[in-house]
């Protein structure tokens, strides 16, 4: 195809892309380089039901005047990036300071807000993806073997974690494996430790988290294999099959290779999906004990007073960046697809 | 849930009773209601919603969502709402972006059932109308104390006792219900027992937090002694989840809010024999001060800047007629809050927040940074409470977010 023929046909796509994709984190990146003006502060009498005392207050006049003369509010460079907040530079050379042991530093750098968020959020991202992939390999040839019959309703039905609203699926999750609930009062049950809470234990909170996002993703996983599995040749089965091949070995030597590529994207989409892994803390209260890159950005905007944009450019920015090194290996792969084809 | 009123106002005047006095509003223009969506509030706004005639319309938006919209919706000319209804903290934003009006001259003009105590005055200008006083109270079984000849505790080292006998003697294993879910929960779990000790949370003068010192660690360790005699899913236990721990008899004691109240002593809910047993003090003190560790609240009104002069006086009328004596005179309105309205008498609901007033708790600070230090609290003291961390490091947690927070906001250089 000829460069300008090329260039018309994309034309569109690459003005959505600019207008829905590069100007929105254009203006993130340029947000977080800015914090609020230095407010000015008055003392006042506060007087109401329960008597008067002196408080400190917002000059919202002299803020406003501020404010116009600088929308974008004052210049700080990097420091949001490096503010303890994020990634910590000062806090960690503290630490640092006052650790002997590489255990104890690591210990400490890792309650630090975005590292602690990271390690939760790269956890689920590596945990979650694989299981998903081989999970949703076996469902789909497990189905597959069904007789017609009953093969719409299995389907059915193994999409409906999919199909559930996280929220909600979660949410749902959340009430059974209370310390009373049914999941929760069986496992006490179980171990024989009336104290035992999926809830409290950090470790428990994570791995009902995984479970659950496995829980969730499976069915995805499963329909593209499920669709993939249409496709597998019979010519080379039925030959695999006249040479001898058991079920696995058709399963090892020729499904598999077959649905790689399939395998390739549902890694892709979840490695994307897992990274922003976020309704399920909400739905499960779990912000003790695990809080993730989108939960940190979520917590930004909503739980103060006034949203902290900057601190959720910086780390929406990270984030972004965060994803693109999780999917360099693909796109490096993908260039030089391109250039050898070139 | 944003409703027109116009056309049910019909209705709930019927339902109202012919008996009620109806609602004459000089002039015309628009009253535009957004607030909290509790059984209290919704009492107010709905008597505010009878104004509504041929020359005034009303339109009401209750949720619990209001704190987050608040800001936006009084910041456009004309505001999308002429009054908004607020709490002590959820003022402060407003009052930082300047976006409410002064209500001197229509108090003087309309506002002859008010009492002074309800005028919110900063700086000399009344920019609040409260009209109901709100905070945590210590609620308990009667019945469980007494048949365990246990006095009513009246500090937390009696209450941890208590818990304790409650536990040796078999009757309960989690005696103890507080709200301690990381988050607003927590954090004003902490600001209250701090309060407990009489310290100010911040260097005066300045945003410079004060906590990390002798009175932030032992309030800390005294939230961490409350833990023993929990549940094991303390960590997600919150206000609105305390009513089913209640009523299935697996708590003697909880710490909550006197605006919620009504619905533990509620004789025709879902536990009469229990809602029966239930009483409530003042909250608890600790560390030998006396005094009560919680803060109180008040909500209120305050109106919007950005509004016409018509729409301002139709909306404080409106107001005005959803406040007066009348709506205290019905038994059931009377007994969902400790109003401070006209004519109210002290219900049992609220005993407590009359309780805490007169011990000498504090209300909960104005200053604009306060609600960073809430969030930073909230956020880091979850792993001290499940031994993860040393109340020293916790504290360290929240001034490290704490600051970085008031920082990014423009509080400290």
């Amino acid at each position: 195809m000829p460069h300008r023929t090329f260039s018309l046909f994309i034309l569109p796509s690459l003005l959505a892309m600019i207008l829905f994709v590069a100007l929105p984190i254009g203006s993130v990146v340029y947000q977080s380089l800015f914090i609020e003006h230095e407010q000015v502060m008055v003392e006042v009498e506060n007087c109401g039901p329960f008597g008067c005392t002196i408080e400190r207050r917002v000059d919202a006049e002299a803020m406003r005047e501020l404010r116009e003369a600088q929308p974008a509010g004052r210049f700080n460079g990097i420091g949001t990036y490096l503010n303890a907040g994020h990634l910590a530079v000062d806090r960690i050379g503290e630490i640092w300071e006052r650790t002997d042991d590489w255990g104890t530093f690591l210990d400490q750098v890792m309650n630090l807000p975005l590292y602690k968020a990271l390690i939760f959020t790269l956890s689920y991202t590596f945990i979650v993806t694989p299981f998903v992939i081989i999970l949703g390999f076996f469902i789909a040839l497990g189905v597959n073997a069904l007789p017609g019959l009953i093969k719409g309703p299995v389907i059915f039905f193994s999409l409906l974690p999919m199909i559930v609203t996280p929220l909600i699926g979660s949410l749902v999750l959340y009430w059974m494996i209370d310390s009373r609930g049914i999941i929760g009062s069986a496992l006490q049950t179980l171990v024989g430790d009336p104290t035992l809470s999926l809830k409290a234990s950090p470790t428990l909170t994570w791995v009902t988290l995984f479970v659950y996002g496995i829980w969730h993703s499976a069915p995805f996983a499963f329909v593209v294999f499920y669709a993939g599995l249409q496709g597998v040749p019979k010519d080379t089965m039925e030959s695999a099959m006249v040479d001898g091949a058991s079920r696995w070995e058709r399963v090892r030597f020729v499904t598999i290779p077959y649905l790689m590529p399939l395998a390739t994207f549902i890694a892709l989409m979840q490695l994307m999906d897992n990274f922003r892994v976020f309704e399920p803390i909400v739905g499960f209260s779990a912000e003790a004990n695990a809080t993730s890159l989108s939960y940190l950005i979520y917590s930004d905007l909503r739980s103060a007073d006034s949203p902290l944009f900057a601190s959720a450019a910086a780390t929406s920015v990270l984030t972004t960046l965060g994803v693109i090194i999780l999917l360099m290996p693909v796109l490096v792969r993908t260039w030089r697809d391109f250039n050898r084809k070139a | 849930m944003n409703k027109t009123l116009l056309s049910t106002t019909a209705a709930l005047i019927g339902l109202a009773g012919a008996a009620a006095a109806q609602c004459t509003i000089e002039g015309e223009g628009s009253v535009r209601i957004l607030a909290n969506d509790f059984q209290a509030l919704h009492a107010v706004v709905a008597r505010a919603a009878e104004c509504a005639s041929d020359t005034v319309e009303v339109t009401t938006n209750e949720t619990t969502e209001h704190k987050d919209i608040q800001v936006a919706a009084l910041s456009t000319d004309p505001a999308a709402y002429t009054v908004a209804v607020v709490a002590n903290g959820s003022l402060v934003p407003l009052l930082n972006e300047g976006l409410t009006r002064p209500l001197d001259d229509l108090v003087e003009q309309y506002g002859q059932n008010l009492q002074e105590s309800q005028l919110i005055r900063i700086d000399g200008q009344i920019m609040a109308i409260a009209f109901m006083a709100n905070s945590q109270m210590l609620h308990y079984r009667a019945d469980i104390l007494e048949e365990n000849g246990i006095a009513v505790p009246t500090t937390y080292e009696e209450l941890i006792e208590a818990s304790a006998a409650l536990r040796e003697a078999g009757v309960m294993e989690t005696p103890l219900y507080a709200s301690f879910k990381p988050g607003w929960d927590l954090g004003e779990e902490f600001i209250n027992m701090y309060m407990g000790s009489g310290q100010p949370f911040f260097e005066p003068g300045s945003a410079v937090p004060a906590i990390n010192n002798e009175a932030g660690i032992a309030a800390l360790e005294m939230m961490k002694q409350m833990t023993e005699y929990m549940g094991p899913d303390m960590m997600t236990y919150n206000s609105n989840e305390a009513q089913p721990y209640w009523e299935n008899e697996e708590v003697a004691f909880m710490t909550g809010w006197g605006s919620r109240t009504a619905a533990f002593i509620d004789e025709n809910g879902a536990t009469p024999e229990i809602a029966a047993e239930t009483e409530v003090v003042a909250m608890p003190g600790w560390g030998g001060n006396g005094i009560p560790a919680t803060t109180l609240w008040w909500d209120g009104f305050a109106m919007a800047k950005n509004i016409s002069d018509e729409d301002a006086a139709v909306s404080f009328q409106a107001m005005m007629y959803a406040l007066s004596p009348e709506l205290v005179a019905d038994p059931e309105t009377a007994a969902l809050a400790a109003w401070l309205v006209n004519g109210y008498e002290p219900q049992p609901a609220a005993a407590g927040v009359i309780a805490n007033m007169q011990a000498g708790a504090a209300p909960y600070p104005m200053t604009p940074y306060m609600g960073l230090l809430h969030t930073a609290l909230g956020d880091n003291l979850a792993e001290f409470l499940q031994g993860q961390e040393s109340a020293e490091e916790a504290l360290e947690d929240v001034v490290a977010a704490y600051t970085t927070a008031a920082t990014e906001a423009g509080f400290i250089q």
